[in-house]
């Protein structure tokens, strides 16, 4: 009997997922079989996913060929480290988004239950072939499938017209970013004819080719993380989801995008050249800054939430720049430091923006409502989903002791090394694009307060919201799977890191191991001790001893007792609902500090008003500068064309004999 | 791993910050009362309010939830942990690995954020106002904090606080023109952080004007205790960071026992004389408007990357 290969174990859980999809047609309107016995079924096998994932990591690659496709053209599978990091987060995370989803979907309005369960287990199982395709052909059409099948699940509601409207503009940009993809593909194949991976490493580009290939993947894929310009899919797209599609849409597909850049950047093109970090650099700070500014104003938690996902993927830009930088310049250790970032920051993203955007899934079940302005105080109705959405909002703010601050100090770390660089002024540019970093890890900060504080603390903004009610059993579970994962992430850095160190020696030759595995699990030192060290678990532990040890003395020493009364507020009397912040109000401060990054119409009252009433639209420069003018275009495109459509049988005859002579005056040998 | 004396070393330090804390706020308002020509309160007088705070009863608003009860012990036991690691008297700090300078803004990170959580728990005007300004203020002094980190850290070669006080105290005497430029950013930072005058006056209740009180008006007994004795600590430690970065002179680098009694007094009148000048700042400025805080801060961040940009340029060596 042949040994099964763990590329074996994946492609039969690929199956399992496409197999769990079929039987929800089986009864499409069967909600109860479904959502109780399928999407578990699903969590179970996103389990086994992780952890093939996680066993993969530091095993030799495993080929594998699939004679499914056209003739001629199987499709390659390969499972090596990279990879292997990235199942494994998509194992990991996936299994909280499942036992969460099978409590959250419920009969109503919309695709019927069993088409949702097989578009959302096919989404699942074409993620996993994106990463263990081997060839362009098969890349793309997994990429494809993802892409499909993610746009029937934005667009769920469909009975709402701006939720068609976002998700035609989500499959726009999908395919815009395919179509460079594919040209970043063609380039690299160099006429050869060999569409495999392998073919395409063995090529010997020019710098100028090489490039191209290296910014058509930077556009491509992009487009699917939501870099700037094409991120406004983003914003679209993750409101009119439902939560768990959302959940799964930010914390892992975002990260599929991340990892084709990352498989072209570092493993196909070849050795990269140094302005190429350059262009990442940019493009990344440029996206944080972008992605966390609008995240403050915004009014809608789920559109705050897409908002900060696009902060992070800005993020995940920059450290990809910075070790593409070390990389170019063959400083190894410290590109591998840089890189170790990225695939840190990619896991913590993936648990904590999941948690955060399930959280909100629990909000709108239980008040209906996705308005930050009619909502407040859910703290007491909802107090499971609240302090388990505290966890999300400290890791998402970048603060120790989660797993957000591992990355962000990672990233930092990665920072103060570049002055090393032998390049005449990038070693002092580069080191000052940290104080822009410095600024959107500060400003992530404000937007998750804003989050945290409007939602859950403070009065409760409307009457209907006393009858919010908590989340449900499976949905506990599932947002506890993803809060331990967080704080795992958080707490245990080097064992971590030493796990996943051996995607960052297959793609530089250099890891941190031998440097972190010396001091032991709980102190992570990436170069030495003396230079920098982080210890979260004795952070960790001396606060809980400080709060506990605190909290002892003072009710021994003194008492214990308390006493309630209303609110004094300075002895103001009305202390209604109103008198709190607005969502709009909070952040006026940022509107106002960076006035020229939003395009706003505002309405302020005048004094003689005798119906007085504020307004602020805000809105993004990009659209109205960028996509708006490309609309208009097309649209004047068309109407030229539709000239030509003169109804006429003759004329159109006619046409195609211009056409013919034409081509064959091109073409007169 | 951990020696004995080291841990012992630790826990002095961590006890020494408790006892000095409230009196380092003491020396301040004494002096700021001098300068101003009032009688000055007794230097004890901040223990006087901590023991009577504990003593009374707490007054929970009726719309508190467990968030608010929670958060000035969390925000107490993150200013223990940043005092435990800002070296003091002595460099051999068993905790200093648990935390570098860019964890120790971490730190205060946390301490901010819960503190404004807790503001906005009860759901009044002045609390969600002092909570947004808190994160205002926090979101503009982080990043130039941070700079100035940078600046020193790229200096010593080393982002841990107790490696770079050995680099700058106890290795052969440079000038280096950045630290002229951080220190200053560093100074307006702190002034920030702990609400001192330019950008918030811990002696107003003017409604309108008010950041950090406004956050904590709803706090009482323990709970109010509790916060004013972070809010020293944190002084505390912004006060034992700065001396640490720019005037690291005295601090012992072993943990004999010997060393580190001389570092006491020596650090008494380093806080003295930081506490005056302190007084003398607060003294000689004006409040200012909440929207000049910005520029107060944009000047402070834009002087930190100065410092940078005069250490890549002019201090490496090419």
């Amino acid at each position: 009997m042949p040994k099964l290969l763990a590329i074996d174990f994946l492609l039969i859980l690929a199956s399992a997922w496409a197999a769990i999809g079929l039987a929800g047609l089986a009864a499409p309107r069967n909600t109860r079989f479904i959502s109780k016995i399928l999407f578990p079924l699903g969590a179970l096998v996103a389990l086994c996913v992780g952890g093939v994932g996680l066993c993969a990591l530091g095993a030799p690659a495993e080929t594998a060929v699939l004679g499914i496709g056209l003739p001629d053209l199987p499709f390659h599978l390969r499972l090596d480290n990279l990879t292997a990091v990235f199942v494994m987060l998509l194992g990991c995370v996936s299994v909280g988004i499942s036992i969460y989803a099978a409590g959250y979907f419920r009969d109503g309005a919309g695709t019927a239950p069993g088409l949702l369960c097989l578009e959302y287990h096919v989404f699942l199982a074409s993620m996993l072939m994106v990463l263990l395709a081997d060839d362009a052909y098969a890349f793309m059409v997994a990429w494809e499938t993802m892409a499909l099948s993610s746009f029937f699940l934005v667009t769920t509601n469909h009975q709402h017209a701006e939720i068609r409207r976002a998700g035609y503009l989500y499959l726009l940009i999908a395919h815009v970013g395919a179509i460079a993809i594919l040209l970043s593909f063609g380039v690299m194949t160099a006429n050869s004819g060999d569409y495999t991976f392998a073919g395409m490493r063995a090529q010997q580009l020019s710098p100028f080719w090489a490039s191209a290939a290296y910014l058509l993947a930077l556009v491509g894929f992009g487009a699917k993380a939501g870099l700037l310009p094409v991120h406004v899919w983003l914003p679209e797209a993750h409101p009119a989801a439902p939560s768990p599609v959302s959940a799964l849409m930010s914390g892992v597909m975002l990260k599929t995008a991340i990892y084709g850049l990352l498989r072209v950047s570092f493993d196909l093109v070849g050795t990269p050249l140094w302005w190429w970090g350059v262009v990442a650099l940019a493009v990344g700070l440029a996206t944080a800054l972008f992605g966390v500014l609008y995240a403050t104003v915004q009014s809608d938690m789920k559109r705050l939430l897409a908002y900060s996902s696009i902060e992070n993927i800005g993020l995940l830009a920059v450290g990809i720049g910075l070790a593409l930088i070390f990389h170019s310049y063959r400083m190894e250790a410290l590109a591998a430091l840089a890189l170790t970032a990225v695939f840190y920051h990619c896991l913590a993203h993936a648990g904590f923006k999941s948690l955060l955007f399930l959280c909100t899934g629990s909000v709108l079940h239980a008040t209906k409502e996705r308005n930050l302005g009619k909502l407040g105080g859910l703290i007491h109705r909802m107090p499971w989903v609240a302090w388990l959405a505290l966890v999300g909002v400290i890791a998402s703010a970048g603060l120790p002791p989660l797993s957000g601050f591992v990355s962000e100090w990672l990233l930092l770390q990665g920072f103060l090394f570049s002055p090393g660089l032998p390049h005449s002024w990038l070693n002092m540019v580069v080191p000052v694009a940290a104080a822009l970093v410095a600024l959107v890890a500060a400003l992530a900060g404000f937007a998750m307060v804003k989050f945290y504080g409007i939602i859950f603390l403070g009065q409760m903004r409307e009457a209907a919201l006393k009858d919010a009610h908590d989340a449900g059993l499976w949905e506990k579970v599932g947002l506890v799977w993803l809060a331990l994962l967080t704080l795992l992430l958080g707490v245990m850095p080097a064992t971590v890191i030493l796990r996943i160190d051996a995607a960052t020696r297959q793609l530089l030759g250099k890891g941190l191991a031998e440097r972190i595995d010396d001091h032991g699990w709980w102190l992570l030192a990436p170069i030495a001790p003396a230079r920098a060290s982080y210890a979260p678990i004795l952070f960790l532990v001396t606060i809980v001893l400080s709060v506990w040890l605190g909290r002892w003395l003072v009710h021994r020493l003194y008492h214990g007792r308390v006493r309630r009364s209303p609110a004094w507020d300075c002895g103001y009397f009305f202390q209604g609902p109103r008198a709190q912040d607005t969502a709009e109000g909070f952040s006026q401060p940022i509107r106002r500090i960076f006035e020229p990054m939003f395009r706003m119409e505002r309405h302020f009252p005048s004094a003689r008003d005798t119906a007085p009433y504020y307004s602020v639209k805000v809105e993004d420069h990009f659209w109205h500068w960028l996509y708006l003018p490309i609309a208009r275009l097309a649209g004047w495109i068309s109407t030229l064309i539709t000239n030509l459509q003169g109804g006429r049988i003759a004329i159109y005859l006619m046409y195609s004999f211009v056409t013919l002579i034409v081509l064959l005056l091109v073409a007169r040998p | 791993m951990i020696s004995i004396s080291g841990l012992i070393g630790q826990l002095f330090a961590i006890a020494l910050a408790l006892a000095l804390a409230p009196l380092l706020s003491g020396w301040v308002g004494m002096c700021r009362a001098w300068l101003q020509s009032r009688t000055a309160p007794p230097l004890w007088q901040p223990y006087y309010m901590l023991h009577k705070l504990f003593h009374k009863d707490v007054v929970l608003a009726e719309g508190a939830s467990s968030l608010f009860r929670v958060a000035p012990f969390v925000m107490f036991g993150c200013m223990v942990l940043a005092c435990a690691i800002v070296p003091s008297l002595s460099t051999d700090l068993p905790f200093a690995p648990a935390a570098d300078a860019l964890a120790l803004v971490g730190v205060f990170g946390l301490a901010r954020i819960f503190i404004a959580l807790a503001a906005m728990d009860i759901g009044t005007s002045f609390g969600t106002l002092g909570g947004r300004r808190e994160m205002l203020i926090g979101f503009l002094a982080e990043p130039a904090l941070l700079m100035v980190i940078f600046t020193v850290a790229m200096i010593a070669q080393s982002t841990s606080v107790a490696t770079i006080v050995e680099t700058l105290a106890h290795r052969d005497f440079y000038i280096h023109p950045s630290l002229a430029f951080a220190g200053v950013a560093f100074t307006f930072v702190s002034l920030a952080e702990n609400a001192r005058v330019p950008v918030d006056n811990p002696a107003t209740h003017l409604e309108l004007t008010m950041i950090h009180e406004a956050m904590i008006l709803e706090y009482s007994g323990r709970h109010l205790a509790l916060i004013e004795w972070a809010a020293s600590l944190k002084l505390y430690a912004y006060s034992c960071l700065g001396l640490a970065f720019f005037f690291p002179w005295g601090i012992a680098a072993g943990d004999s026992f010997p060393a580190l009694l001389a570092a006491i007094p020596l650090l008494v009148l380093k806080l003295a004389i930081g506490g005056v000048l302190l007084a003398g700042i607060e003294t000689i400025n004006a409040k200012l408007r909440i929207f000049r805080a910005p520029e107060f801060l944009g000047t402070a961040f834009l002087l930190a990357v100065l410092g940078l940009l005069v250490r890549l340029l002019l201090e490496t060596k090419l």
